[in-house]
């Protein structure tokens, strides 16, 4: 008697793990949550959040995010999506923040063929021959263009120096599309009068600065990370470097302006979406409903979040099935997607092809100045 | 600008960031000196020193000079509780026992900061008066170059003055020579130890407060690399000399500047560097620049 009873016990419990398996579809996101990176992370969470908030269920099943801290760490983000795939089973990828960061999982997720969504890695590199990886964002030949653009035809500028992190692969790609399109813009090779590096994590930049002041460039062009970069642009206008700053998209967090303070007024950087200037009507309902859940107005992190979600939700529901093999075909055909930060289309290597917006820091906020198209 | 006055500018830079290193070190050597013991929560109790500063500046309404001595003080009873946790249970056991007690401390402290005080970097609200820039000449300079050399150099005193002079600096200083001959005449060992450790994290608080005011960014593993920095400078110049403690400081940090200067190829080295000097003096010096030569006691 007490035999069968364990048997039936151990029937219902296996019955009700499997059924309550099939019933939720779990999608797994690594991002930095903490580390250099952390803000980064944490804003582009907020946006998946909310998203799920907004559509918690696809296919008559409920969707569970699976949120996994990758530490701003290379090694971190690749245990972080084996863990998803090995031990959470899930069916699709959200992340990350930071190319290095997508570009170690890439191997990993392209290996269990678990389709992955970037939300804002824009080096080209994540998806280049990786079937599994997609994004939502631009990527960098055309930021670094935007970029160099700005610096020649809006600030007249005729040389530049250009100090990268050398450990970020965002960074050093970014550097380099920006040294092409700049060469090319001024018709002169010897535009980049100053090429220095450093390292994520670094807090003195004075010998590079002292260097580059050495050179008297026009502007200066130093995409990194948040805090590095707020660093360092306090510690050039300590040195007495009084020209232009120009970075890429990381430069978007709260933190650059509260540690660069009044020396990154007047810094000019490229990003994916503004809440000055919403691009279609999933903006207005994304600003919205983050408006209404944090108070505040959104940042292009959270709203690259939310598309990453949205994008899967419509490619599972459109293919009727949450299969990871099935979403990565629908993935790969993507057209015309809605999103918050523009209309979505994936092209051959999974990249979306969208505008860039150009924002400036003035008075401790970011204010808009400009949308660029995509050429 | 000319080739002396950029000369004279990475020699400044290079001061700047010698004499954080050699503030931090010197609480780093300090312990060693007496205890024989390598605290390697030094830097995370620097780290911590930091964010109790921007806690009582941010957060109550007393003035920041006075937040500035509290903190470090609240960081030195900080210290006194970390070493009646993870070092006194394992006074007496081996010395690597109370190394990994020490690594573990570390970790508990870093990863308690990411609990409580968040990932997401903070700025240090530096004040107004540490926060300007003079020009000589071609040169500019943050007024926070030259106030930290001075704090070095006046802790450097005091604390000189401290160990020789006084009744529980020469007890720290028998302590150091001979611990059980030196509980046996009657010294209070808890208590030189508590004093030490309190003295070693209040210096480390002040270390704090100066990097902060330099370099406004706080992350709970901001103590990492300062303090194996600090910990190599320490070696380099002796460790337990604190005089050793300055000059391995601004070693580090005049190294560290002039590589990036000048082979701007290596930059990415540049923590690398720190460590090849290590290696380097271990091979060369075991006992550092300033060191004495140990003699093991059996």
């Amino acid at each position: 008697m007490k035999k069968t009873i364990g048997l039936l016990l151990l029937v219902l419990v296996l019955a009700i793990a499997s059924s309550a398996s099939a019933e939720v579809i779990k999608i797994g996101v690594f991002e930095p949550m903490t580390g250099p990176n952390a803000a980064g992370g944490e804003m582009t969470v907020e946006g998946i959040e909310l998203a799920l908030e907004l559509r918690g269920e696809v296919l008559g099943r409920k969707v569970e995010i699976i949120v996994v801290d990758n530490k701003s760490d290379k090694v971190e983000a690749a245990n972080a999506v084996s863990r998803l795939i090995e031990k959470d089973k899930v069916v699709a990828i959200i992340g990350s923040y930071g190319s290095s960061l997508s570009m170690a999982a890439g191997d990993i997720v392209n290996k269990a063929q678990v389709p992955t969504v970037g939300c804002s890695p824009t080096n080209p590199l994540v998806t280049l021959n990786n079937p599994y990886y997609f994004r939502v964002c631009f990527i960098d030949p055309f930021q670094g263009t935007v970029m160099a653009n700005y610096a020649v035809n809006e600030l007249g500028a005729k040389t530049a120096a250009v100090i990268q992190d050398v450990t970020q692969d965002y960074s050093v790609g970014l550097s380099k599309y920006f040294v092409d399109a700049f060469r090319e813009l001024t018709g002169n090779q010897n535009s980049i009068v100053e090429m220095s590096s450093y390292n994520t994590g670094d807090q003195d930049f004075t010998a590079q600065l002292t260097n580059v002041k050495n050179k008297m460039p026009d502007i200066v062009f130093a995409p990194g990370n948040y805090g590095e970069s707020a660093l360092l642009i306090r510690q050039a206008r300590e040195l007495g470097i009084d020209v232009p700053f120009l970075g890429g998209d990381t430069w978007e967090a709260p933190e650059f302006l509260s540690i660069g303070g009044v020396a990154v007024e007047g810094a000019v950087f490229s990003t994916h979406f503004t809440s000055e200037a919403p691009v279609t009507e999933e903006s207005e309902v994304f600003l919205a409903a983050y408006r209404e859940k944090f108070g505040r107005e959104a940042n292009a992190f959270a709203a690259l979040g939310y598309d990453a979600y949205m994008l899967i939700l419509d490619v599972i529901e459109e293919a009727g099935s949450a299969d990871s093999q099935a979403i990565r075909d629908g993935l790969a055909q993507t057209e015309g997607f809605v999103g918050a930060t523009g209309v979505i289309t994936l092209d051959a290597n999974g990249d979306a092809v969208k505008s860039a917006v150009i924002n400036q820091v003035d008075d401790g906020k970011f204010i808009y100045l400009t949308t660029v198209e995509p050429f | 600008m000319g080739d002396v006055s950029i000369f004279l500018q990475h020699l400044t830079n290079g001061i700047s960031l010698g004499s954080l290193y050699a503030l931090i070190a010197i609480g780093y050597t300090m312990v060693y000196g007496i205890l024989r013991l390598i605290n390697f929560a030094h830097g995370d109790i620097f780290m911590l020193g930091v964010y109790l500063t921007f806690y009582g500046v941010i957060y109550t309404p007393l003035p920041w000079w006075l937040v500035f001595i509290l903190a470090p003080l609240l960081t030195g009873f900080i210290g006194i509780l970390l070493e009646k946790v993870a070092y006194k249970p394992l006074r007496g056991s081996a010395r690597i026992t109370i190394l990994i007690s020490a690594i573990g401390a570390s970790f508990l402290l870093q990863n308690l900061g990411i609990v409580i005080f968040g990932g997401r970097p903070r700025a240090f609200p530096v004040p107004q008066l540490l926060n300007h820039v003079i020009k000589l000449g071609g040169v500019s300079i943050n007024v926070v170059t030259f106030i930290i050399p001075a704090v070095s150099i006046l802790l450097l005193i005091g604390l000189t003055y401290f160990t020789t002079k006084t009744k529980t600096g020469l007890a720290m200083r028998a302590l150091s020579k001979d611990y059980e001959t030196a509980s046996l005449m009657g010294i209070d060992i808890n208590r030189i130890i508590s004093i030490t450790f309190f003295m070693g994290s209040f210096l480390a608080a002040i270390g704090g407060i100066l990097w902060g005011s330099r370099y406004p960014q706080l992350m709970p593993l901001m103590g990492a690399m300062p303090g194996l920095k600090s910990f190599i400078a320490a070696v380099v110049g002796g460790i337990g000399n604190i005089t050793g403690a300055v000059i391995g400081g601004f070693i580090l940090g005049l190294g560290e500047i002039m590589l990036v200067a000048f082979l701007p190829r290596l930059s990415g080295y540049r923590d690398a560097f720190a460590f090849v000097l290590l290696i380097i003096i271990l091979l060369v010096k075991p006992s550092g620049l300033m060191g004495n030569k140990v003699t093991e006691k059996v």
